[in-house]
């Protein structure tokens, strides 16, 4: 049986001499991503912005009438809902921001999804609440500041473990790169307005995780190339990395994406943002370790000696050992 | 390197197999059959976006308590002094700044006064109570202290979550979670509870029961603008009763409060035929409730709960069987709620709501369809893949991603964790990273043949090599994963819970078990070449 091979032997492929276009290329994206999320904001659900969020279908039509409901439910006085189609064309989900006092009146969030859902009623019998989600501003101010301190611990924290591994430069590009994957993860969903939850911050762990765990392979090859051929430059030595560990890269993005892709087009109605934002990580992930976290090392001054003080004892016995085998 | 004893093989297969077994419960069960009760059966939960559901998350007002300690002193101190031989006269009482002061009226008594209070300023534990300071010679004030308050606040919160519990079993709900959460918060999880609006009712009670004596000296006109006589308080009537929007005066101190019930059900008046409240007074509480009556006879009391008027009736005759009737245009149903929130004890302190998501039992049927279908298509996918390009290394691979899947599945079940639907994200994820070692290793095996090493030195080395990459890689998502189900709630932890579970047993699996094998093939083939 012959098997498959999606990289071919030996690939010599000049990866880093596109390094400065793409580093250019890459950090407009960055500056552009967070124009976006700056200037046009995410849109929060109400895990982070609090409010009530209503989920329903219209079991008899087959797509939802959402121009309409949000004028029906415009004239109630709440604000202007934000009404978004969700899963199936005939799903929806409706959010509408509190008013202040709720949260002093404990029946109040009550009293206003009842008037909500009386008032689909009368125009659409077939309108069924699947759900309802009611999260409090102070609730929601935590759950912010929790996502935040996750992130920055998450980017610092595996930082940290990559310098203690490795070197101080090679904790940085890792930083960068991951920087540079979760921006565009942020810009992506500001851009296409997807609602950001809690789940888009686990999704963005998860992309981290990710991430950093193809930058480490990568960096690995380097370190250990760095160790056998001493006198290689380094831009060589760094395409002989990446070219190496191609099939890999190749192969592990392919099973990933095989894995996601049939969870993005036919899973569960609230897991498609979620999913789309670990898809597009796969790919961002994949790039900038090859871009970002690669040629990073070149402008931070890694060589060789970089790793001489690793040489002791257990260096001594690996060689030893090499030679023998 | 590839030297497996039998020790080692029978003890890696048991690890595998134990944990793989205990899967086996959950998935008999979540294709609609049923385990048998005489086995052993730990199970996955399905969480609430999966099975349907409420999750309701409740918060306490702290800053209650502290207001209801210094009330309680206040009645405290003024029994205490009017009980003390001979009686300490006390004036300008005043309760303001989160402070209790007051006037000893004659100097000479500040002594005795304050030796008297000594004990209810220490109170019972470990911690003081409160701080009490004499100023002017005359004037005492009490403070509380931030480690009374903090222990005030963990009591009332313990007595809470023990309402809120017997209230739910009230309800006659399946499998309620209730636990508290943080200093100030209950969360209480309802499975296949679909109408939340019963049971926020009922937590919204907070089920204080006061009887009160009328100020029937207050002028009409003063009570509408808010202003009380000395001595009086005003509370407003509850909404729904005969006189709601309307206020009335009432006696601040003296009344009963509903602490000393034995007993509540909904029934109806035999004249009226209307829904009322039939409470029943302890010894205790009886005996204060025919007291208060006996003296009252022919003047109106108010009935309050939650610091609203239900209704003000006359004291017709006193009322000594201990049992008595509250009446306040009821529903059967709010008869019936009442009658259990004061069943199951007066809240201590206020719960609002903070949070509560619902979902309807269809929507969970069908994310767990889709995911189920989405997981085999991706799995098929991955397993087509992997043995293409590996062949025989590829199905060890297969075999031990179905292997991980399984002990995933077990160990969630061992520990009682949750699946929830980002869970089911979580095993797709997991699913597709798990083949990343031996795509690692498997690549490195070819690198090492490509350059001359011959079959079991290649083997070896791959997986040497490969290991320190997988290792370094694991423990980097391994601070993510931590981290998010640090920070995360609900069914986000449920993802961080399948990720984490699944890097250790991705790691067991894709390496331990598959070298295993490897080495048995090896020892039997002795292949001199590696098709890979």
């Amino acid at each position: 049986m012959r098997l498959l091979k999606l990289v071919p032997d030996d690939t010599n492929i000049r990866f880093l001499r596109l390094r400065v276009p793409f580093y250019i290329f890459s950090c407009l994206l960055i500056v552009g991503a967070w124009a976006l999320i700056l200037g046009k904001g995410l849109n929060f659900g109400v895990d982070f912005a609090g409010g009530m969020e209503l989920r329903a279908t219209f079991t008899e039509s087959s797509e939802a009438p959402i121009g309409e409901i949000r004028d029906r439910l415009g004239n109630l006085g709440y604000g202007t809902p934000v009404v978004q189609q969700f899963g199936d064309p005939n799903q929806v989900s409706i959010r509408v921001q509190l008013p202040d006092e709720v949260a002093q009146d404990k029946e109040a969030a009550q009293v206003i999804a009842n008037r909500i859902v009386e008032e689909m009623k009368q125009g659409h019998p077939d309108f069924r609440l699947d759900g309802n989600d009611n999260v409090s501003g102070k609730v929601s101010d935590e759950f912010r500041g929790d996502a935040v301190l996750a992130l920055v611990l998450a980017m610092l924290g595996v930082a940290l473990y990559i310098w203690v591994r490795f070197e101080w430069q090679f904790g940085v590009g890792g930083l960068f790169a991951l920087f540079h994957d979760v921006s565009l993860a942020l810009g992506m969903f500001a851009l296409f307005e997807m609602e950001f939850s809690l789940q888009s911050i686990a999704a963005i762990l998860a992309i981290i995780g990710y991430s950093l765990n193809d930058t480490i392979v990568v960096y690995d090859r380097i370190r250990e190339n760095l160790k056998k051929y001493r006198k290689m430059p380094l831009v060589e030595l760094l395409d002989l990395s990446v070219n190496e560990t191609l099939a890999r890269t190749v192969m592990t993005s392919l099973t990933l994406g095989v894995a996601l892709l049939p969870l993005l087009l036919f899973g569960p109605a609230s897991l498609f943002s979620m999913i789309a934002a670990i898809f597009l990580g796969l790919v961002v992930g994949t790039y900038s370790s090859v871009y970002m976290a690669a040629p990073i090392l070149i402008w931070l001054g890694v060589n060789s000696d970089s790793f001489v003080p690793d040489e002791t004892a257990t260096e001594a016995q690996e060689k030893a050992a090499r030679q023998l085998s | 390197m590839l030297e497996f004893p039998t020790w080692k093989k029978v003890w890696l297969w048991g690890i595998t197999l134990a944990f793989a077994a205990a899967a086996i419960p959950s998935l008999v069960s979540m294709g609609n059959a049923r385990w048998p009760d005489a086995l052993p059966d730990p199970m996955v939960n399905l969480g609430l976006d999966l099975a349907g559901g409420s999750h309701i998350l409740l918060e306490a007002d702290a800053s209650q308590v502290g207001e209801q300690r210094i009330e309680n002193m206040e009645e405290a101190v003024r029994n205490t002094m009017r009980n003390a031989e001979p009686r300490i006269r006390i004036g300008d009482v005043s309760t303001a700044n989160g402070q209790l002061s007051f006037m000893v009226e004659s100097p000479a008594d500040v002594d005795r006064a304050r030796e008297l209070l000594m004990p209810l300023v220490n109170g019972t534990g470990l911690t003081r109570e409160w701080d009490l300071q004499v100023l002017d010679e005359t004037r005492m004030v009490l403070t509380p202290t931030s480690d009374g308050l903090e222990q005030a606040v963990t009591d009332a919160m313990d007595s809470a979550t023990e309402v809120v519990r017997k209230r739910i079993d009230a309800l006659g709900t399946r499998e309620p979670t209730i636990i508290r959460q943080g200093d100030t918060r209950i969360v209480v999880q309802v499975p296949g509870l679909q109408n939340p609006d019963e049971l926020k009712a009922l937590l919204g009670q907070t089920a204080k029961l006061e009887f009160k004596l009328v100020d029937q000296t207050a002028l009409p006109a003063d009570v509408a603008q808010g202003i009380a006589p000395p001595g009086s308080q005003i509370f407003p009537y509850a909404e729904g009763s005969d006189f709601a929007g309307q206020s009335i005066a009432v006696r601040r101190l003296g009344g009963i409060k509903g602490d000393n019930l034995i007993n509540a059900q909904q029934s109806f008046d035999q004249q009226t035929n209307e829904a009322v409240v039939t409470i029943q007074f302890d010894s205790q509480g009886g005996a204060r409730f025919a007291k208060l009556t006996q003296e009252n006879v022919n003047k109106p009391f108010a009935i309050i709960l939650d610091g609203k008027v239900l209704s003000a009736p006359n004291i017709n005759e006193p009322i000594l069987g201990g049992s008595a009737q509250i009446a306040g245009s009821f529903t059967t149903q709010s008869a019936n709620q009442l009658a259990i929130s004061l069943r199951s004890g007066a809240l201590p302190v206020d719960l609002a709501v903070v949070e509560e998501r619902t979902v309807g039992p269809d929507l969970g049927k069908d994310s767990i369809r889709r995911g189920m279908l989405a997981m085999m298509v991706g799995s098929v996918a991955v397993i087509a893949l992997m043995i293409a390009s590996y062949g025989r290394f590829g199905v060890y691979a297969t075999v031990a991603l179905v292997f991980n899947v399984a002990m995933i599945l077990g160990i969630m079940a061992l520990l009682g964790t949750t699946l929830t639907l980002p869970g089911i994200a979580g095993f797709v994820l997991t699913i597709g990273a798990a083949v990343d070692a031996n795509v690692l290793i498997n690549e490195r095996i070819r690198e090492e043949r490509k350059r001359g090493r011959r079959v079991i030195a290649a083997i070896e080395t791959g997986y040497k090599e490969a290991s320190r990459a997988i290792y370094d890689a694991n423990v980097t998502n391994f601070i993510a994963g931590v981290l998010l189900f640090m920070f995360g709630s609900g069914p986000v932890r449920g993802f961080a819970v399948v990720l984490v579970i699944g890097l250790f047993t991705s790691v067991f699996t894709a390496v331990t078990l598959t070298r295993m094998w490897v080495a048995d093939w090896l020892r039997k083939a002795r292949p001199n070449d590696l098709n890979l």
